[in-house]
């Protein structure tokens, strides 16, 4: 049963993971804004022309 | 954005929706109803950039005039605006009120198109804020704001932005606390189940480990998470009081020590389940209690009203200062529409200056050559030249908000901070009986157990909860009614109020809906000699009359001439048209019209044919208002207007309301503290800056406008002008909340009577606690959600 030991500061540590990954979530913004990023996601991408060549070389990297 | 299904209508806008005038435009086979809204369809179809129309019909809105951006070339500003710069990309976030729709956040992300060198935009729909980068060498901050200004998303860049406060770090501390409460306290449970259940001979060697273990969790959770309590206990301590965070306190610290105690003389299982339950259940009410409007201002004062620069003349030319920068002597220069930002001295031009946000009267005011123009008001007419006499800080306006007369010991103590300290009392007295009773026993072990437990179990964090719930589900029915109160605190203010007091102007009247009526004769034809005239000039009262003419065509206009601030006049199809201010007309006429001041007037060959005059409209249901209010509350109204509408107000009113007319912000304030002064519990409903300083000292300040995105002092709680009808049910449901708050306290406590019954024999033991706290907690919560929707929906409110 000793190896209960072991198994119980696993789950702490499995916990402790969690725990750091939502403060770094909270802290990188990830919670601010809700909202826009389900609104964002439903636009279409757009249908390139051929004589469009460099529009979208600047599209948002972030 | 509702019914999106629903194609483009041939007889509305194509951009903005509005009704299509007879004269429309057409471009690219699609209608618009103004220049403004085409110039935005042309940029947008020029850089491919139509799906904007495609998400939503008709997405766009009327653009208002040009604005002046010159001042964002000056680096001082610009330094105050922006919140990242580097050698080459700056990051600025502006305000913009016309954010509505999934179409503007595909516009606004797409702002790349238009000009490469905005390289990023991000929006945040909730906040009505676009993040925007870009390349400073390529694109001035100017050049950013004037290509929003032309798509029509001008930003709203007042002088609070510049002292933009980082408000949230608050809140984020919270979520901090109840993210480590919440894993401790599941850790916690993980450990005590087997204690639950029983544990066999062989898993007794664990349950030293346990306990160890549940007292490690517990140490976060009381020094970290449970902090505010100790330091808000002490501090009412210190200060001779007992608030609700007092007994919360004790009971954190006692069941810390006592599982503790228990763990380091291993004598049984401790309460560390019940203490981090506690504590997370405490941050989780914390929090709903903090839940906020994040597109709404309620502490706005005159530096958001106030635009961030303006025009000075400095050896006769222009330059744009920031208003803090604005010294004694300084020329202005003040355009159509602008803000006069500090007191000045008129030194050229004619000043037709529009009061009504400043001092309540309807009518714009003209001044005359040398006399003092007071802050707040827009010139509307000609550009005019001013003398600075007192910097923007001190200027008479700006008065009303840096005097420090306000409120505090007015503030009523909440219903929880009330019962907290019979509470607390009733606690002790039955812990020390316990105690005193077996230590007359001589049972020291059983006095220590019974008097821990009593503190334990008659833990009043159901009041705790069952406020913040009850009240922020009431704030949820509320905002869907638009009624936007600033916190759950508020919501107990409205409830305990015997005095109403109305501003006149923009409160019981809306200047939105104002009804443009003629007095006098026009035949059709002439109606159309005076709306091809009026169609000439920008005027805004032009504009408004235009639209009511409607005109099926328009004569050209010879002879055209405006005299900016006083009229238009013009020969069409040969016959002089006059139409303007009645002072300014070409010639002397004997006045039938009451609108002596104001109106547009008419003369058509030097026959006077009669006047348009904007009629205020009292806004809906004021009458039924009254009628509901007056039965419960004691009325009076303070208007900053002359007394011209009294027989209007007599009518709504009963006739021993007092109606005071004339008054200035400072009377409109002393009137509310007088009303105070006699015990008086007083809301004051108001829209103006007039009535900022009567919102601020009353005991509940609501500010009415008819758009939330508009400027509003700052107050308790903004509405919508079309929810004024519904105050009395706002003011019932809030009075139910009380009660439900009152009912979830008694079901509480007879849960900790039960509690307390095994507590005073000192035989309570970990499990039972741990049953009953969250056994009591959902009933209350679920009790407060229930009776919440019942109330709301007998108030008509659902």
């Amino acid at each position: 049963m000793n190896i209960l030991y072991f198994l119980i500061g696993c789950s702490v540590l499995v916990a402790l993971v969690f725990l750091g990954a939502f403060f770094w979530a909270l802290k990188s913004g990830q919670h601010d804004d809700i909202y826009t990023p389900s609104v964002r996601i439903l636009f279409d991408d757009e249908v390139k022309n051929v004589t469009d060549e460099k529009s979208d070389n600047n599209h948002i990297s972030d | 954005m509702s019914n999106s299904t629903v194609t483009h209508q041939a007889s509305v806008c194509y951009h903005c929706g509005d009704k299509l005038p007879a004269i429309k435009l057409s471009f690219d086979e699609k209608d618009f109803c103004c220049v403004g809204c085409q110039g935005v369809y042309q940029i947008l179809s020029e850089n491919n950039m139509c799906n904007y129309y495609a998400y939503n019909d008709t997405p766009g809105q009327r653009i208002k005039d040009d604005g002046h951006f010159e001042y964002l070339d000056e680096a001082s500003i610009i330094t105050q605006l922006i919140n990242y710069k580097d050698k080459e990309n700056s990051i600025v976030t502006f305000y913009i009120p016309a954010i509505h729709c999934s179409s503007c956040i595909w516009l606004l992300e797409h702002l790349y198109k238009i000009n490469p060198a905005i390289f990023s935009s991000r929006i945040d729909f909730l906040k009505k804020e676009v993040t925007i980068s870009y390349k400073h060498e390529n694109v001035s901050l100017r050049e950013v704001v004037e290509v929003l200004n032309q798509i029509g998303y001008e930003p709203l860049i007042s002088l609070q932005d510049v002292v933009k406060e980082k408000g949230n770090s608050v809140n984020k501390q919270l979520i901090w606390k109840i993210a480590i409460a919440g894993f401790c306290m599941g850790n916690v449970m993980l450990f005590s189940f087997p204690e639950y259940f029983g544990l066999s001979a062989l898993e007794k060697e664990f349950q030293y480990l346990f306990a160890w273990l549940n007292l490690a969790f517990c140490v976060p959770v009381t020094f970290y998470c449970a902090r505010d309590y100790f330091t808000s206990a002490i501090a009412s301590l210190k200060q001779k009081f007992v608030n609700l965070d007092t007994p919360l306190a004790l009971i954190i610290a006692v069941l810390f020590i006592r599982t503790a105690v228990s763990t380091i003389f291993n004598d049984g299982p401790g309460f560390g389940d019940t203490l981090t339950g506690l504590v997370f259940l405490l941050l989780m009410g914390k929090w709903v209690k903090q839940r906020t409007y994040h597109h709404i201002s309620f502490d706005r004062d005159y530096r958001s009203y106030f635009p961030i620069a303006i025009t000075t003349l400095k050896d006769n030319r222009e330059k744009p200062v920031a208003i803090s920068e604005i010294a004694v002597g300084d020329r202005l220069l003040i355009r159509n529409g602008e803000l006069v930002p500090a007191d000045a001295i008129l030194m050229k031009g004619d000043a037709w200056l529009d009061m009504s946000f400043v001092t309540g009267e309807a009518e714009p005011q003209q001044k005359v050559l040398g006399e003092i123009v007071y802050a707040g008001g827009r010139q509307m007419g000609e550009a005019i030249e001013l003398e600075v006499v007192k910097p923007a800080s001190q200027s008479y306006l700006t008065g009303l908000w840096n005097k420090e007369f306000y409120k505090t010991d007015f503030k009523k103590r909440t219903f929880n901070d009330s019962i907290a300290k019979y509470f607390s009392i009733g606690v002790f007295v039955v812990a020390f009986a316990a105690t005193g009773y077996w230590l007359w026993q001589n049972d020291s072990a059983k006095a220590w157990s019974a008097f821990t437990a009593v503190v334990i179990v008659a833990c009043p964090c159901v009041l705790a909860l069952s406020t913040p719930f009850t009240l922020s589900a009431i704030l949820s029915v509320f905002d869907k009614k638009g009624f936007y109160v600033k916190n759950t605190d508020a919501v107990e203010k409205l409830a305990d109020l015997d005095t109403v007091v109305f501003d006149k102007t923009g409160t019981l009247t809306s200047t939105h809906n104002s009804e443009i009526r003629f007095e006098g004769n026009l035949t059709p034809g002439e109606k159309l000699l005076v709306a091809s005239l009026l169609y000439n000039s920008s005027h805004p009262l032009s504009r408004q009359v235009l639209k009511v003419l409607n005109p099926s065509k328009i004569y050209a206009i010879a002879k055209y001439n405006e005299v900016v601030g006083k009229g238009i006049m013009g020969v069409v199809n040969g016959r002089m048209v006059y139409a303007g201010s009645k002072r300014a007309l070409p010639f002397e006429v004997n006045m039938v019209s009451s609108k002596e001041n104001s109106g547009v007037h008419v003369m058509i060959d030097e026959v006077y044919k009669g006047c348009f005059s904007v009629d205020q409209q009292w806004r809906e249901g004021i009458t039924s208002l009254i009628g509901d209010l007056s039965e419960d509350y004691d009325l009076k109204v303070l208007s900053g207007d002359t007394n011209k509408d009294e027989q209007m107000l007599k009518a709504v009113f009963k006739p021993s309301t007092p109606i005071l007319f004339n008054q200035s912000p400072h009377q409109k304030l002393e009137a509310i503290k007088a009303l105070q002064a006699r015990e008086k519990k007083v809301m004051m409903l108001g829209d103006g800056l007039n009535d900022a300083g009567a919102l601020k000292q009353a005991n509940f300040g609501v500010a009415i406008t008819d758009n939330i995105n508009n400027f509003t002092p700052g107050c308790d709680a903004i509405m919508s002008g079309s929810s004024l009808g519904l105050l009395p049910n706002f003011i019932q449901l809030s009075k139910d909340g009380l009660t439900t708050i009152k009912i979830s306290f008694a079901i509480a406590t007879s849960y900790n009577l039960i509690g307390v019954y095994y507590a005073v024999q000192g035989t309570l033991y970990p499990l039972v606690a741990a049953i009953l706290m969250p056994i009591s907690t959902i009933t209350i919560i679920s009790f407060t959600s229930l009776a919440t929707r019942y109330f709301a929906r007998k108030n008509g409110l659902k």
